[in-house]
């Protein structure tokens, strides 16, 4: 449910490092509670983002959320599979249901995120 | 769970409310509406009475069938959406929004007061309600009252037993489909739903009847309609223009039915990205900025609708904008997107 290799905000976003580009998604827990994911709203490649700031927004059939940026830098790139088939999402939130990557402007942010079973135990 | 009306009730079941929408559309799901306000009217008043507070006009209706009506106040704005059926030749059953029953009733009540020649017994609490609806709806409820079900034809109304238990069956629903609408004892009530269930429904919640009734282009009240909005306005005059001329709002609604209402609720389909929501500015497609000065109506409901494939809603709009096909934007906080005003129901059944 929560992978060991990844980064985790009390927003329920992940984070996978690959050198210093850092791959963000929703978690588990995140698209089970939204429910059937049909919407995903994110910006364009070139913005820079905030750690921790609105970085997007996604629908489910209910209710729309913001999507918060766990970590801060320049977009790179942005899922157009999520964006297009957003019940990728629900599927493979650690996989094909990836958001965006980012290229951080700052690796000591990653300390202020949780591990998998520190993030596990917040949601009891 | 969620707290809907001072009730306790699912939004959805296990596997979520895009497949129970389907599950309603393909084959049945049943949900749980007991909820819903159920008063039932007996006496020889009773058929005049209901005439006064509805905008049906209760003469008209024969003993087994059913008629949507609105309870409108002395203006003509709806203090609720019901429906009405009778059930003998001086009984009746009138179904009311849960989240309305107590407005309704402080309006029932009082005219009710002093009243001899009815009785008016409210059954909410002593019965269960459960909804059957989809395109196998009559067939698995005719297996289990022995064929007696499909002899009940549309918008109307029967008893039968369902799978042993003494039920009265509406042959009416929020969905769009076929289907009925059982009032069971609600001891027996756990046990209606496992017989629908067992005999091949899905159980469906809140969340899925919500998109159902929206595909099929049916008004919620508390979003489309209101005590601030009135029948004609909304588009269902034709359930208002024979009401009784003693009935509570007829002077209002005779009256307003001769004029062009100033705005219209229409239906609109996204034709940008993006989902509309309640409350959400609509805008004409001339404008480039969001401003409150530029809108040109509100959104009361929206969805994601599976069977279109993209974002619906309904929207009071000035009525030079009402017109289908109108092109439109929807401010979906601060994004503007393209909408076309479309023809409802948004999903019709074959």
């Amino acid at each position: 449910m929560y992978p060991d290799d990844l980064k985790y905000s009390k927003e329920h976003e992940w984070v996978r490092m690959n050198g210093n580009i850092a791959e963000v998604g929703v978690t588990v827990f995140a698209q089970e509670s939204l429910g059937d994911v049909v919407f995903v709203d994110l910006p364009e490649v070139g913005t820079d983002i905030e750690q921790f700031a609105k970085f997007g927004e996604i629908e489910s059939v209910k209710a729309v959320s913001d999507l918060f940026s766990p970590v801060g830098g320049k977009i790179v790139e942005v899922n157009s599979e999520a964006t297009d088939n957003p019940e990728s999402v629900n599927t493979e939130p650690y996989g094909i249901g990836w958001l965006i990557k980012i290229e951080l402007s700052d690796t000591a942010q990653l300390d202020g995120l949780m591990d998998a079973a520190t993030y596990e135990a917040t949601l009891d | 769970m969620v707290p809907f009306g001072g009730w306790d009730m699912p939004v959805q079941y296990s596997n979520g409310i895009i497949s129970e929408v389907k599950a309603v559309r393909d084959s049945a799901g049943i949900f749980d509406v007991s909820h819903m306000g159920r008063l039932e009217f007996e006496g020889p008043g009773a058929e005049s009475f209901l005439g006064s507070i509805l905008s049906a006009s209760m003469p008209a209706i024969k003993v087994g069938r059913g008629k949507y009506s609105f309870i409108c106040n002395a203006s003509g704005g709806i203090i609720d959406d019901s429906m009405v059926y009778k059930t003998g030749d001086e009984k009746f059953l009138l179904v009311i929004n849960a989240g309305n029953a107590d407005v309704d009733m402080e309006w029932i009540n009082p005219l009710v007061e002093g009243r001899e020649d009815f009785t008016m017994t409210i059954t909410t609490n002593d019965t269960a309600m459960i909804a059957i609806q989809g395109p196998t709806a009559v067939e698995i409820v005719d297996k289990l009252t022995s064929n007696e079900a499909s002899k009940i034809r549309r918008f109307r109304i029967g008893d039968a037993s369902v799978s042993g238990i003494p039920a009265t069956l509406a042959r009416t629903g929020y969905t769009g489909e076929d289907g009925f609408e059982i009032v069971a004892a609600a001891d027996r009530g756990v046990e209606l739903w496992n017989a629908l269930k067992d005999a091949g429904a899905t159980e469906a919640g809140l969340g899925s009847r919500d998109v159902l009734r929206l595909e099929a282009g049916l008004p919620l009240h508390g979003n489309d309609l209101s005590e601030e909005t009135n029948p004609f306005e909304a588009g269902f005059g034709r359930f208002a223009s024979s009401i009784a001329p003693d009935s509570i709002a007829a002077d209002a609604l005779n009256e307003i039915a001769k004029t062009t209402p100033q705005r219209a609720l229409v239906g609109f389909k996204m034709t940008g990205r993006g989902i509309p929501r309640t409350h959400l500015n609509i805008l004409s497609n001339d404008v480039s900025a969001t401003s409150d000065a530029n809108s040109i109506g509100t959104v009361t409901s929206g969805t994601h609708s599976p069977i279109v494939d993209g974002g619906i809603g309904m929207g009071y709009v000035e009525q030079k904008y009402s017109a289908i096909g109108t092109q439109i934007v929807i401010d979906v906080r601060g994004r503007l997107v393209e909408a076309e005003i479309v023809e409802m129901p948004f999903y019709k059944r074959g």
